[in-house]
């Protein structure tokens, strides 16, 4: 049988050994363990749950979210990227395209083009039947001519310096308000987040001439939807030392750790020791497993209820906006399923056949 | 319990409309302690963090959930009790603890976000 700390050990930790990974899972469920009452309680939950900021930049940010089961924590990041919705260019349509670029081609990169519209004062579009609107349709314009530059040096040879127009980029896109959006947008005018993407080159005489539709969508029905370039989570990595590592072992041990990790310094009797010095710089590439001679000296293990977040926008809505919308997202979802049990009537007698 | 009433469409996943959401499928007529429910247009985000919030129920014996059918996007979740409480009670009650922890963690989230001077702010962002 396991001793206390063994079981500790497991209930808390991700064990990583070379060839696999140890209880992975949660085990923290009603009945597992004798005298614990480990059944839902909310005010336990607030005392436990914590989240620490580390930094929040204009596009990316990153905390800590401790206390939580990974089913919660994945389904936060699962919303982040599949249903917070967004809105970017759905329909094309096509007046002239002389570029070596088929339309379709042309449409399917002009959708990928992260728009910076507030997708919040939007509605979503439903289906074919449903006209658009000023509040759920935007317009763009892109039209694009190439020309031969008249005042380019005969000794140019960068086609940037021969051709006018010859890179056909995002700033090419131009916002044509309809309806109320004028006065809506008035103090932040919709635009492509990014103003250099290439979206094709052209050559003299090659023209582009389109009208783009943007729609509201989420990523799960298409990637250009989604709002984030990545969301992710890691568990926070938990280092221990069981025997102490000295000397020049204690230099090689170093190594076999991203820089930062571990630290050697000489302990009281004057002797080079590798302490961990900060654990969350370890990307766990199990390097350390590989060695014979730090065999039963270390034990790689991660926190399971400590997730290190990291949520990398596109830039349409600031990172802390949109865990905030994944989490409002979470909560409608259950309340819509809430709504269609109440109205199932499965709550009241005993189903009938 | 109360009613509660469909949250307005602005979050909500855009292909549910006209289409029926949730199916009960009794195992015994005579026994609501068990049943599969159906939940259409819902996959792993909804399934995985409300099996964790059923089986955290000292009540529940038995919640486990499967998408049948990749094409078809529904899951079937199945809830079997002790008998204090019937299987839809325990779906009840896990929806309200996942929208209270939910909730939980969004307060907890705004106000950490809203303490700017407890952490870094880079590449001169506006919080």
């Amino acid at each position: 049988m396991h001793d206390e700390a063994a079981l500790q050990e497991m209930r808390t930790r991700v064990v990583l050994h070379a060839d696999r990974v140890a209880h992975p899972s949660s085990m923290e469920f009603p009945g597992n363990f004798p005298g614990e009452d480990l059944s839902w309680n909310l005010e336990e939950f607030k005392k436990n749950f914590r989240i620490v900021v580390g930094f929040i930049g204009k596009d990316d940010m990153e905390f800590d979210m401790i206390g939580v089961d990974a089913a919660i924590a994945n389904a936060f990041r699962r919303i982040l990227i599949g249903e917070v919705p967004t809105m970017a260019i759905e329909k094309v349509f096509v007046l002239n395209n002389t570029s070596i670029m088929h339309d379709e081609i042309l449409a399917q990169r002009l959708g990928l083009i992260p728009i910076k519209a507030d997708p919040r004062l939007f509605t979503f579009r439903r289906g074919a039947n449903d006209d658009p609107t000023d509040l759920n349709t935007l317009v763009f314009k892109l039209r694009v001519q190439c020309t031969k530059n008249p005042d380019a040096l005969p000794s140019a040879v960068h086609p940037a310096d021969k051709y006018i127009n010859s890179n056909v980029l995002s700033s090419h896109l131009q916002w044509d308000p309809q309806g109320e959006q004028v006065e809506r947008f008035a103090n932040d005018p919709c635009r492509p987040v990014i103003d250099d993407i290439l979206i094709t080159k052209m050559r003299p005489g090659q023209e582009i001439d389109v009208e783009l539709h943007c729609q509201k969508g989420i990523g799960k029905e298409h990637a250009k939807w989604s709002p984030v370039a990545t969301a992710s989570y890691r568990l926070l990595p938990d280092i221990q030392i069981l025997k102490p590592i000295t000397g020049e072992s204690a230099k090689r041990f170093q190594k076999c750790f991203p820089p930062g990790v571990v630290a050697v310094k000489p302990n009281a009797a004057g002797q080079l020791e590798a302490t961990i010095a900060n654990p969350r710089k370890d990307t766990v590439s199990r390097e350390v497993l590989r060695h014979a001679e730090f065999e039963d000296k270390v034990r790689l293990t991660r926190v399971r209820d400590h997730f290190i977040f990291s949520i990398e926008s596109t830039g349409i809505l600031p990172p802390q906006e949109l865990f905030g919308e994944a989490a409002k997202i979470l909560i409608n979802k259950c309340n819509v399923v809430k709504a269609a049990l109440h109205a199932s009537g499965a709550l009241v007698a005993p189903q009938e056949i | 319990m109360s009613m509660v009433e469909p949250v307005e469409d602005t979050h909500g996943f855009p292909f549910t409309e006209h289409a029926q959401k949730f199916e009960v499928i009794p195992t015994d007529a005579a026994d609501p302690s068990s049943a599969t429910f159906v939940v259409h247009d819902e996959d792993h985000t909804l399934g995985n963090s409300l099996r964790y919030m059923v089986m955290k129920n000292p009540a529940v014996t038995f919640c486990g959930y499967s998408i049948p059918h990749p094409s078809e996007f529904k899951i079937h979740m199945r809830i079997q009790t002790d008998g204090s409480m019937t299987a839809a009670q325990a779906l009840d009650k896990g929806l309200d603890d996942l929208i209270a922890l939910s909730e939980h963690v969004l307060q907890t989230f705004q106000a950490k976000v809203a303490a700017t001077e407890d952490y870094e702010i880079r590449d001169g962002a506006h919080i």
